[in-house]
Formats: C-alpha cells, structure tokens, sequence
C-alpha cells in the first residue's frame, strides 16, 4: 500500500478547511442511525467526554475569510471580534443544522455572551457554557471541574440515551492521549525542521482534527509525518519565530503562508490549543473525571484565557517555548478587539523585552485581504533580527 | 430638602442634599486614602462587581476601586488624556478604556480626584465578577505593584441559575485561600461575627436602596435611575457597604425621595427640578462619563427620565430579593458576587429588562453600547430586537464610551435621541411602527 503524499495529504485537509457546510462531519452522523454531533468553540473543552459517549466533537471556528456574512452583522457592533458574528452566521445559515449541541468555553465575554445568545436562537439545540476553574488548588477549582464535568458527561447521557461508563471514558482518554502525542510530534518535526513542514500544512493537518474523529485525524498526522520526513524541500534562510495570540479567531491561511514568504519558519504557534491544551497523558486507571481535572489543572497550556496565579511564571512559557524551539523572535498577531490577546499582549511582551527576545506586533480579522502590510512588517522584522545575530 | 445654589454669572450645578452628603461621604473616603500609609492603614484594591466590601473591614483594609478611579478621571475630564498615555506605552486601542485609564493615571502619577496620591495597594483582591477583563486588569496592576494577589472566581450563570456547585466552590476558596491570605496580608484575624455585623447593616441600607429605585414606578418618577442612579449606587457599590455611614445615607436619601412623591415631583437635574416627565425610558448598559452632563441634559430637556437601567445592577442585584444574609455569612458573599448583572446570561438579562419595561411602565428600552466594554456589549443588538419583541414597546441603540471621549460624538447622540423620542411619541398616539431607531 503506497503512502499518501504531503501534497494529497494537505489537499485533503484544505477541502476539510475549505468547506464551511462541514460535509465530513454530516457524512459521519448519516452513516450509523443514532449519531450524534457537538459543536465547541475555541479554546478548551475535554472533547473526550463528547467521544465517550459516541458523539463526534466538531470543532466550529469561526467562518474564515470565505465565508459571506449576511446576518451575522446585524447581532454585532463594528467593535467587536469577528469569529461571534460569523459563526452565528453558520448557524443563521442553517450550516450547522446538524448538530446537537453547542458548547461555548469559557474563554472571554464575547463568547460567553454568545452562548446565551445561542441558547435565545436555538431553543431546540442543547447548548451549554462550558466552565472552568481559574484556581488550581485541587479541593477547590479542582473539584468544582470535576462536578462541572460531570454534569456535562449526565447532560451527554441523556442526549446519547446511554450511560457514558468510566471504561468509555478511559477508552477516549486513552484515543486523544495518542492524538495529542501526534499533534507534538508534528510541533516537534516542525521545530526542528521547519523547512520540512510549512506552517501552512501545519497549520490544515491540525485543523483537520477540528471535523475528524480523533483516530482518523491521528492516522492522518501519522501519515503526514512520514511523508514530510522524506520530502526533498530546499532549507531557506529564514528566522525561526513563533506565533502567538492565535488561540481563538483564526488567522486567514493566507496569513500564516504570507509570514512564511516573508521570511519566516514558523516553529511553534497557539493555534488550535485545544489539540495539546493538555501537556501530559491523562492516566487511563482511576476516575477518568478526576484525571482529567489533575491534568486542566497542573498540565496544561498557558494562554490569555487563563489565570496565571503566580508572577514570576507569567509569561514563561513564552520564554521557554523560544529557548525550546530556537526561536530569534516571538509575533504577536491578535484578532482585533480581542481583549484577552491584547490585554495579555504587552505583559509578555515585557517578560520577552527582559529575556531579550525581540518581537513584532499586529492584528488581523478572519476575513482580512490585505497581507502587504503584515508581510512588509514581518521582512522587516526577519531581516532586523538577521542584523543582530550576523553583528 | 433641596439645595438650590444662588445663581452666580456661572451657573452652578443644582444638587440634592443627599448629593451633597454622598459628596462628603467620598471626599472623607478619598483622604483616608490618601493618608493610609501615614495612619499606618493597609490598602486593598478590588472591583464594583464582586466588591467584598464587608470582607474587606473584617482586616480593617481600606477599599481602594479603581473602576471608581476611572470614573473620577472622566467626570473630570483626565481619562482622555489617561487612555492616550496607556496606548502610548503599549496598550491597543481596542481594549477597555476603565483598564487603560488607571494605568494612564498612574504612569502620571496615580493622583486621585482630591489632587492627592492615591497609595499603592498592600493587596489586589481580584474579586471580579461578570467580565474577564477584571483578570487581566489585576494582572496588569499585579505587573506594577508586584503585591500580594488574592484571586476569587465567580462562575458565570449561564443556565439561569445558581447551583450548589457554584456555591460550594466559591466558599471553599473564601474559606481556603482568600481570608487566610487577607489575614496574612492584614496581621488581622479573621472574626465572622464581625463579618455577620456588617452584613446586617448591609442589608439595612439595601432595603432602602431597593426603596429608592423602585420609587421610579411612581408616575412621574421622583428619580432618573440612570443618570441619578448613579449616585444612588455609589455607596453601596463601593466602600461603603455594610457602614453606618452607608445606613445613614439610604435612610436620608430615601426621606427626600419620599417628599418628592408627595409633592409629586420629579428628578433633580443639575438643572433643578425636571418639570414634565414626557418619556419614561429603560436604559441598558453603562453612561458616558466624558461628557455626562451633556448626556444627562439630552434626556431631561426633552423631558425623558429613565425609570429603570441596569448599570445600578453592576455592583449588585437587590431588586429581587437578594439581601446579604448575617447568617450565611460567606455563602451569601457568593451568592452576591453571582447575582450581579452582568454576570448573569442573556436570557436572564432579556428577562430583566423586559420586567423593568412593564413593572416601570416604560415607553421604551435605550441601550447606550459601550465600545469597549465586551461585557455588556456583545449581544446587545439581540436583546434589544428581543425585548421590542416582547413587549411591542420602541427600542434604540445608541453608542458612546465610558471614559474615552474620542467615542462620544454629541451631535450623533443627540440626533438618534431626538428621533427616537420622536418614534416613542408616534408609538404612543398608535402610528407609529415598533421599529429599532
Ligand atoms: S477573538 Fe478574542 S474577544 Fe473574540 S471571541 Fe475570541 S477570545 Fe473572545
Ligand atoms: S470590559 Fe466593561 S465590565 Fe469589564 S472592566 Fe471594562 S468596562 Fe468594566
């Protein structure tokens, strides 16, 4: 059996991305009577409670820069973010006519408007604000999770017409621990050759696993890691930067290839968190609920959306994903009127300025054109940060 | 009860005496501040919505908010000045200008409305509810002040409710983590009769707040629960909860209410009493604070008071029910913090307003969108098409910022307030259609 090719691979991803009626999805629900599907936003949800109880977790991101807004502006002010309006429009749009529940993480107001917003649109649709502790002590913010999540899982239940087991929840424990292994073994390629895995291909292989089911989408980065290893691609004499600030409305793919042809290796990012949001294997023996909790709480990313409860460790990660991944400087690219992106910005742009990491800033839309600026601002940088080390 | 100032070439600003009193009240709270260092009196800066008030007197800590801080700086006028001095030193320009207008203020040297310096906090209680911003905000300061931070989460009532989960983990982290570090930080111990004392008398000064609000459904109102509402809230809202102080004002505040009625008179505007009450509105959302009185004066010059808004429910919700109870001391903190408005869902905020619509017997609902506010703001356009819908009364939208006065553009406001009376008055005399101005 021949495999598949980087090109076929990321050709298959890119339709997935491409295709806003979300086909993949719908073609899993119609092949077994009963299937159930549940849509999450950015930037965190333990989808593996969604696969235990035999639902497919589908990731909704926004609408991209395809996507035709029609409604979608008339619920939003100009000064607000743009992934609420169009994802309403998705929904608005009857896109998202099959699905069977929405969850609305607990990331900013704007989303967590937004779920309430849902819940007046789509009377009929389960959805749900999903919470989490901000505190991290584990008989306090710890066993508040727990409970939440287990309300989740009942609600699942009763959607499901079945008990969701603790076997079950192992089970898909057990099938996202090997996807997220994946998903770091293609951060890892890619930091370590950059020139062997583009930011873009990156960038739809992640995607992928937003639409997929988790052992198909792990099947598909297994395949494009052995394809990318043995590609014959020119190495450049680009910069090493990492992408931060991308952890909710999606940047357009036009803007991830335009860093790249101005100069960039991309080789570490926030996009799509969700896929590695956890940093360890969640242990499969136990209470799988209490695992889970153990693991949101003391491994697992640092983003805006977050807490961070001590000072000296705020902003470190940034330090050390550059010190792990040898990257010469850090962009900031947040979407526009993102308060937690933009509130965190200058914070982590302090801790950087004191580890002497350079860096650049700048917004973006989901749906933005114009990629002359943001490429002018990012071969400015690569090329500075070139001056530097050559003097 | 009124105090009309003599007229002088200027003319000055009418104000009740509760104004004057509540005036007083925040000039004394000003001072004690700005000379803790000296009394040896430690600081605690903390936030409107989740304000722990009560909490914060048990470790004899002066409550320091710095939300009322920005609100100072733009009734007077600084906050522009402030926002531009943030952005300066690297803040967007599309985040909130409340964040943006104390880091302003101190980078010029956090000077507080008296022209003294306000102190640095010995803590940051980062006891926020109903906006994530708050986290960021206290991250920031934390950044500067580099003290001790105490985190406090309230969950978000997203299905319209207040469960025991929410509840239970909010007092394990009162009981855990944020007393014994405010006993730390404060050398004081904790004593929850004490506590209990304090929230007896919050809850005193609450009935009467109640009062004074729900005294709006007369006809005409004797108060403007928007623009006036704002300074019936400021004492409860701030560091005056659960005083003396706080009891005693209520109780004067809602004598003069009293007397209104039965003279039969409306609100005091800084222009004296507001003769004919042509419109009763509900207001969602926060004021300007820029150019307040400007704003105030486009309603009472064309006679429209606002019976209702729920900016006074930031700092708390007590018109339905809610008293701080002495005899759940922290369960009922937690049941605060997660009552207060913006904390609530969408559907409890629809809810809200559509019982303020008919309980005040408004002509209609306004909602002023603050553009940097994500809290309020996102979702507005829904609950305003919402609340038209149910209750076949006019809705207009209008939008402004709270303290940065490049977004307040008189001319737009005024425009869309005049045709929007104009719509409420053709609704009223049965020509007009429910439609959005
Ligand atoms: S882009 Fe930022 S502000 Fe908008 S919904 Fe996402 S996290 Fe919230
Ligand atoms: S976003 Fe709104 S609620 Fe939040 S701190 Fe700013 S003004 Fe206050």
């Amino acid at each position: 059996m021949s495999t598949p090719s980087t090109t076929e691979i990321v050709a298959r991803c890119e339709a997935l991305f491409e295709d806003l009626n979300f086909t993949a999805a719908r073609e899993w629900k119609d092949a077994e009577p009963g299937r159930k599907v549940i849509g999450y936003m950015p930037v965190y949800i333990p989808r593996e409670i969604i696969h235990a109880a035999g639902m497919l977790p589908l990731g909704v991101l926004g609408g991209g820069d395809q996507l035709e807004v029609i409604h979608g502006d008339a619920y939003y002010q100009s000064y607000i973010c743009r992934i609420p309006r169009s994802t309403i429009e998705l929904g608005v749009s009857g896109r998202l006519d099959f699905v069977d529940g929405m969850l609305f993480p607990s990331i900013c107001d704007v989303i967590r408007n937004l779920s309430g917003m849902w819940k007046m649109m789509f009377p009929d649709i389960y959805s749900k604000y999903f919470d989490v502790p901000q505190t991290y002590e584990d008989e306090v913010g710890g066993r508040f999770y727990e409970n939440e999540m287990a309300e989740f899982r009942h609600d699942l239940e009763g959607i499901a017409g079945r008990k969701v087991t603790d076997q079950d929840l192992h089970n898909s424990i057990a099938a996202y621990n090997e996807n997220r292994r994946f998903v770091r073994d293609l951060y890892a390629l890619r930091a370590q050759k950059p020139w062997q895995v583009p930011a873009a291909e990156a960038y739809l292989v992640i995607r992928a696993g937003m639409v997929l089911p988790v052992e198909e989408h792990t099947k598909l980065i297994g395949e494009y890691l052995a394809a990318a290893e043995i590609e014959d691609r020119p190495m450049r004499d680009n910069c090493r930067v990492i992408l931060t600030g991308m952890f909710c409305e999606q940047p357009p793919l036009n803007l991830i290839k335009s860093l790249e042809l101005s100069g960039c290796y991309v080789v570490d990012d926030d996009l799509m968190l969700i896929t590695r949001w956890l940093t360890e294997d969640v242990p499969t023996k136990g209470d799988p609920l209490h695992n889970l909790s153990q693991a949101f709480l003391h491994h697992s990313e640092s983003t805006a959306a977050k807490y961070q409860p001590d000072l000296q460790e705020k902003g470190q990660h940034l330090v050390r994903a550059v010190r792990r991944t040898g990257a010469e400087g850090v962009i900031f690219a947040s979407p526009s009127f993102c308060d937690p992106a933009l509130l965190d910005r200058p914070m982590l742009q302090n801790v950087l300025k004191v580890a002497g990491i350079p860096y650049i800033a700048f917004k973006y839309a989901e749906n933005s054109g114009q990629m002359q600026p943001i490429r002018e601002q990012a071969g400015t940088f690569t090329d500075s940060i070139k001056l530097w080390s050559a003097a | 009860m009124k105090i009309t100032t003599s007229r002088t070439p200027i003319k000055e600003v009418v104000k009740d005496a509760s104004m004057l009193k509540q005036k007083e009240m925040m000039a004394a709270h000003y001072d004690r501040l700005a000379n803790a260092k000296e009394n040896g009196e430690k600081v605690a800066s903390t936030f409107v919505p989740g304000n722990l008030n009560e909490l914060i007197m048990c470790f004899d800590l002066v409550n320091n908010l710095p939300e009322v801080n920005a609100i100072q700086s733009g009734l007077r006028r600084k906050s522009g000045s402030y926002v531009m001095e943030a952005e300066k030193a690297g803040h967007s320009e599309d985040v909130c200008t409340y964040v943006k207008s104390d880091i302003g203020m101190m980078a010029k040297g956090n000077i507080g409305p008296n022209g003294k310096k306000l102190p640095d906090p010995d803590v940051l209680l980062l006891s926020y509810t109903g906006c994530f911003t708050f986290m960021k905000w206290f991250e920031l300061l934390r950044e500067q002040y580099q003290c001790e931070t105490i985190f406090l989460q309230t969950p978000y009532m997203a299905d319209g409710k207040v469960t025991p989960n929410m509840i239970q983990y909010m007092v394990k982290q009162l009981k855990e983590d944020v007393i014994p570090k405010l006993e730390r930080v404060s050398g004081v111990k904790f004593d929850i009769d004490r506590l209990r004392e304090y929230l007896r008398k919050s809850a005193r000064a609450e009935d009467d707040l109640v009062y004074i609000l729900q005294s709006a459904k007369n006809k005409p109102s004797p108060i403007d629960a928007y623009f006036g509402g704002i300074y019936y809230v400021g004492p409860i809202f701030g560091a005056f909860r659960g005083t003396d102080d706080a009891i005693d004002f209520y109780r004067f505040l809602r004598e003069e209410v009293d007397q209104r009625i039965a003279a039969g008179l409306g609100p005091v505007t800084p222009d004296g009493p507001m003769a004919d009450e042509k419109y009763r509105l509900v207001v969602e959302g926060p004021p300007n604070y820029t150019n307040f009185r400007q704003f105030w004066k486009m309603f009472y010059e064309e006679g429209a008071v606002v019976v209702a808004s729920s900016y006074s429910k930031v700092g708390g919700t007590y018109d339905f029910g809610f008293r701080h109870d002495p005899d759940r001391p922290l369960e009922t903190l937690a049941e605060y913090c997660l009552g207060v408005y913006t904390n609530r869902s969408l559907p409890m905020r629809v809810d809200m307003l559509t019982n303020y619509m008919n309980e005040y017997e408004a002509d209609g609902l306004l909602i002023n969108s603050i553009k940097s506010c994500n809290s309020f703001s996102a979702g507005q356009l829904l609950i305003m098409r919402e609340v038209e819908k149910r209750t076949g009364k006019p809705a207009a939208f209008i939008e402004t910022d709270l303290v940065d006065p490049r977004y307040f553009s008189a001319a737009n406001v005024k425009n869309r307030l005049e045709s929007y009376f104009q719509m409420v008055e053709q609704k009223r005399s049965g020509s007009g259609k429910g439609v959005a101005a």
